[in-house]
This record gives C-alpha cells, structure tokens and sequence, in this order.
C-alpha cells in the first residue's frame, strides 16, 4: 500500500500530462466582447496561433504600374475574351501577376502552350483561367454585399498554388454491400466539420444544392411538421466549416441565446448570408461547367470539379488577408475596362 | 480504533460469509455461488461477492442487454470496416445512426436504422425486465420498491428520448443515436433547432435537482462521516433514538445554517430530487417539437427571458428583401 499510492499518482500525473500536452492550447487565450454584456458574445484569440496565421495571409507586393499604351488589349492580342478593353499594358501586367499568383513556378507555360501562339487554347488551364477571371469579375462587381470594395484577386484563394489548398469534391458513396456499420455519413474524426462528429458531407447539399439551412424554430409554439433534428445536425456541421474555415466562433455572427432570430445578430451575420449564396452561385456557374475542360486527375472521386467553399478564399480568417484589398492595384479586375 | 477521516473504507468485517436472510417467496431461483472476499472492492463497498441471484428476469435482461451491446457494438465495428485499431481509435465517434427521417414510424432498411431499432427493442426490453426484477427482489426481502421506482424516473428519461417522443413526432429520425459524441451532438442539435433548451422551464427544473442532489450527497455524506466518531453512522436507529452524532449533526446545521433535516428527512429528500431530475428533464423534453418549437420566444413570451438592447442596429433578414436569392 506505501508504494503503491504514490505510483498510482506518477502514473496519473503522467497520463494527466500527456493528455494536457497534446490538445491544450499555449495561454494566454484572449476574449474579446462583441456583444451586449452578459450575453456571452466574445471573440476567442490564440496569440500562440496568431503569428503563423499572420504570416500565411500576407499580401504579395503589387506589380509596378504600367505605362499606359492606349491601345486596347484585344487589338494587340489576338483572342482576348476577357479584359478585352483594358490597356494593353496593363493587361500584361495583370497577366504577369496572374502568374506571380497562380503559378508562379511554372511561369507563363502553365496557361499558354509553349511554342505557341499566346492566343492558343490548346491548354486546358487557360480555358479555365479564363473562366476563372470572368468569375473574379463577377465577384467584384455583382457581390458586393458579401466581398465590399475589398474585393478578391486570384491570389485570395490560390496563394501562388495552381489549385488552391482549400477545394472540395462529392464524396463518394459508402462501399457496398452495406448490410451493418452504416455511419450515415458522419460520426468520423474529419478537419471538415472540425473533427467532430457531425455530418461531413456538408458541402454539396448546402455550397452546390441550395439545401434549406434554416432549422431553428421562429415560432414560439408548433405550427406544423418543422426540420428534423438530423437536418439541425447538418446545420450544425455547415457551422462548424464556417467557423474554422473563418477563425472564429458561434458569436461572431449569432447571439446564442436564439440562433435563428435575426434581430440579435450580428451585421457578420448577413455578410455570411451573401457569402453562402454567392459560393453557390460559383460552384454551380463558374466550376461545375467546367467539367468539360478539366482532365480527369483533377477532378473528384466522383468525376466533379474542385470546388469553393468559404475556407477556399478565408483561409481561417474572417476577413480574407486581413481584408487588405489587393483589387485596388487591380482596379481593371474590378470594372472589367 | 477504526480511522473515519478517510475518503475510502477503512473497517472491512471477514467473518463467516453471510448468505441473506431466509425469505418467504416462492424460489424457483436459489442463491447461485459460494461467497468470496475481494480486499480492493471492500475498499468501497462490501468484500463479501455473491452469492448472486439471476432468475428469469435478471437471465432474460441480461440476455436482452447483450444483444443490443451486440448490435450496437458490431455495427460500430463494421463501420470501421472490422478493423479493431480504428475502432479502439475512433469509438467515441462512433455510433449506431436511428432511421433517416424520410421512413417515418415505418421500418427502415436494416442498415438504415433497422439495427437501431432492433437495439433499441432489446435495449429497452433489458432496461424494462431489470425494472421488474428490482421490484421483485424488493418484495421479495420485505423492503420498500424506492430503488424500483426511482429506477423507473431515469427510465422514463430514456423512453422519452428514444420512443415517446419519437413516436409523438411521428419519426424515428428524432430520437438518440447510440454512440458518445455522437449522442452530445444530437443534444446539442437538439438545442439548436428548439431555441435554446435553458429557456426551456422543466430543463431549468431538471438542473436543479440535478445540482441539487449532489450538493444534498456532499452535505449528506459529509455530515454522517463528520459524526461517524460518535456513531452517526448508524443513521436509521437515529431516526428514533437520536443519540450523540445526531443531536451534534443537527445542531451543527442549525448553528451554519439556522434549520437542520432529521435523519430520516435529509433521505426523503435526496431521493426526490434525484427522481425528479430525470422525471422533470422528460417533461421538458417531450414537450420540444411536440408543443414548444422555440423555447427562447416561448419564455419572452412568458415574461421568462429578458430582452437585450439592439446593440448592432437593425439586422434584418436577408432573405426577406425583396429579390432576394433562395
């Protein structure tokens, strides 16, 4: 019995540390109020995580300004299908930071076949680029609830990599024969829904589908048949990729007490509204018609397209880069002339 | 002298191993086993093992309990395609899913929610037969069936959860999955989509007999330990014979706290408020979805949840403008 007492306490103070080691957060932890007191609205910071952070959502250096040609690009090039008014000076100097952005190891290649003309579709990368720039476009210009004057460039979600590091595709059905074991396409530790175990295949229902996300009850009593508790789940794990992929928890856009009532959110709440409509709207307009073009090792499992979802451009900050508009040096990626 | 200023039993009794009391009832069952003595168990409880009594209900709980273990435990398995390192790894994730809500009351495919309610069945069926078999050996040894129908609260709890309201709702989606994270994300869920469950009144009840009756144990146990020296511990005699350990508990709360419960009241007490724990939580869960949709607006309502200043202005939902996207 003397031995054992202070063995039994060794052993639990080393489980205890090991426990402690692998999934506590370095202090400090920083809160910060965004809400009437009382109601538990605070930001959570984690300095410890701050500079690593800081140090992946820095904006590259703008490109020199041109010296305007006054010449339109599409009369020195041939086959400009977008940006077809823009000084043809500052088309070359958007192209060139495209690649900085895009492919900034393969260069010019990437997107235009070597030893042929510039004009040359042969690549499919440049027909997708150039479906891509009409999208930037229509982001910047029609989206404005969601991206403000801010607006994004290539850069917000490629960060010098030809596909960005954050892209989805449809999961694959269970393998069959399915007689036991089926996880309902949850419970498994997955980064997607910040390994918990809610519903991991949130993606297509809610970013691709127009799946209805609203579950939270608005009457005080039942009116009649209302969403079911395994739909909430999906919710909830749409919410949990919203809240990594952003940095930020339930209260950045909701006051807790009442999930579902808008006039306790908070103005982030309706951004995000837009962003969700605006994600859709790229996924199925400007990625999922692209199928045609793309070879089949960049597409999913399921022979479908990489797609966006809002860890795509935030990259675990609610304002992607710091919400530093890199468009403004970019003005032509904004109005299109 | 026997040391009582311990947290675990310090005075273990080894004599002749005692076989119960002869007992009236019909014994189509005997006691099973010859008693043994096990040191670390006498540490918290009695040393003294068996002899045990099963009869056609323990057998037949027993045997049901097993089955869900089973079900639940194999489909677990067979989701980590019967690899026992992921399962060893991943088993708090791990869960058995209830029927997708399209099957309604209906039966589902069996790997759709037909194990689920295949365990569920025996699940309850083993739950329900233990039930009766501590009603039974109740009155079989002459006691009271307190144990039984405080038993019965929690027992209401988990049908609520699992079937009565299931079947209110009219889905078998709605109820629990059997798993460990997965059962907390189905509470929280179910938080989320009915506004909130701390407005919800019988969950705010059911908090506070489950707070306080472990406040009522630490007082409890605290006190009958503190007096154990002067033979508090033998609690029931006291009831009517008060004693030394009795009068100087009584008049220790009295002095702390100006009112003191008897040694028989503070039991009555403890035994309500854990009854009532599980009894008013399956209230206030029955009533979600079933009468309340949004517990917060049915407690503004009801004068229950204060308003808070617009500190954002005026957020209105987007959806409602006009020309608004889905």
């Amino acid at each position: 019995m003397k031995i054992e007492l202070p063995l039994a306490g060794a052993l639990f103070a080393v489980a205890a540390a090991a426990v402690v080691y692998t999934s506590f957060t370095l202090p400090p932890v920083l809160s910060t109020q965004n809400g009437w007191r009382g109601t538990a609205m605070v930001q959570i910071e984690l300095p410890a995580h701050r500079k690593a952070l800081q140090a992946a959502n820095v904006v590259p250096e703008a490109q020199p300004p041109a010296e305007l040609a006054n010449e339109k690009s599409s009369a020195v090039y041939e086959n400009v299908q977008v940006l077809g008014d823009v000084d043809s000076a500052e088309f070359l100097r958007i192209m060139t930071a495209i690649t900085e952005w895009v492919s900034p190891e393969q260069g010019c290649t990437y997107c235009h076949a070597e030893g042929e003309s510039l004009a040359s579709d042969a690549l499919y990368t440049k027909v997708v680029a150039r479906r891509m720039l009409q999208m930037t476009l229509k982001i910047n210009a029609a989206w404005k609830p969601h991206v403000a004057e801010t607006g994004v460039t290539c850069y917000t979600c490629h960060r010098g990599q030809p596909v960005p590091a954050e892209v989805w595709y449809k999961e694959s059905p269970p393998p069959e024969p399915a007689y036991a074991g089926n996880r309902n396409r949850q419970n498994q530790p997955l980064p997607v829904v910040g390994d918990s175990s809610l519903p991991h295949d949130i993606f297509e229902p809610y970013l691709s589908k127009a799946t209805d996300i609203r579950i939270g009850g608005v009457k005080a009593l039942r009116t009649g048949p209302n969403p079911s508790i395994q739909s909430t789940e999906g919710t909830y794990g749409l919410m949990m990729h919203l809240s990594q992929g952003l940095g930020v928890n339930c209260t950045f856009c909701h006051n807790t007490q009442n999930f579902a009532d808008w006039q306790t959110s908070t103005p982030q709440r309706v951004t995000a509204w837009h962003g969700i409509r605006m994600v859709r709207e790229l996924n199925n307009e400007y990625l999922d018609t692209l199928v045609g073009a793309f070879p089949a090792n960049r597409k999913g499992p399921m022979g479908d397209v990489a797609k966006v979802n809002c860890a795509t451009c935030h990259q675990g900050v609610n304002k992607p880069l710091y919400g530093v508009s890199m468009v403004a040096d970019y003005l032509a990626l904004k109005s299109g002339r | 002298m026997p040391e009582y200023q311990n947290l675990f039993t310090r005075v273990q009794i080894r004599g002749p191993a005692h076989y119960g009391v002869p007992i009236k009832d019909r014994n189509y069952w005997r006691r099973d086993g010859e008693p043994f003595y096990v040191y670390l168990l006498g540490v918290i409880g009695n040393a003294q093992i068996g002899p045990v009594y099963l009869g056609f209900m323990g057998t037949a709980s027993l045997i049901c309990g097993l089955i869900a273990f089973e079900i639940i435990g194999l489909n677990m398995l067979a989701s980590v395609n019967w690899d026992p390192v992921q399962f060893v790894r991943q088993l708090f994730w791990l869960a058995l899913e209830p029927p997708n809500p399209k099957y309604g009351l209906g039966i589902p495919p069996l790997n759709d929610g037909g194990w689920w309610l295949m365990a569920g069945f025996f699940l309850t069926a083993s739950l329900l037969l233990w039930w009766g078999r501590m009603y039974r050996r109740a009155r079989a040894l002459g006691m009271g069936t307190h144990v039984a129908w405080a038993f019965a609260a929690a027992i209401w709890l988990y049908l609520v959860l699992g079937f009565i309201r299931p079947l209110m709702m009219g889905n078998w989606g709605e109820a629990v999955p059997f798993g460990i994270f997965p059962h907390l994300d189905w509470t929280a869920a179910f938080s989320l989509r009915y506004g909130n469950l701390f407005y919800n009144p019988f969950h705010a009840l059911s908090i506070v007999f489950l707070y306080g009756s472990t406040l009522l144990f630490a007082m409890h146990g605290a006190t009958i330990l503190a007096v154990s020296r002067f033979g508090g511990d033998r609690e029931i005699e006291q009831i009517v014979d008060r004693g030394t350990a009795s009068e100087r508990a009584a008049l220790f709360w009295r002095w702390t706290m100006g009112f003191n419960a008897t040694m028989e009241s503070i039991h009555r007490w403890a035994w309500w408020f854990a009854v009532l724990c599980p009894l008013t939580g399956g209230i206030g869960i029955l009533l979600s979805g079933t009468v309340v949709d949004n517990w917060y607006l049915w407690a503004v309502r009801h004068d229950f949840a204060p308003g808070y200043p617009a500190v954002f202005g005026t957020i209105v939902d987007p959806a409602t403008l006009p020309g608004a996207t889905r």
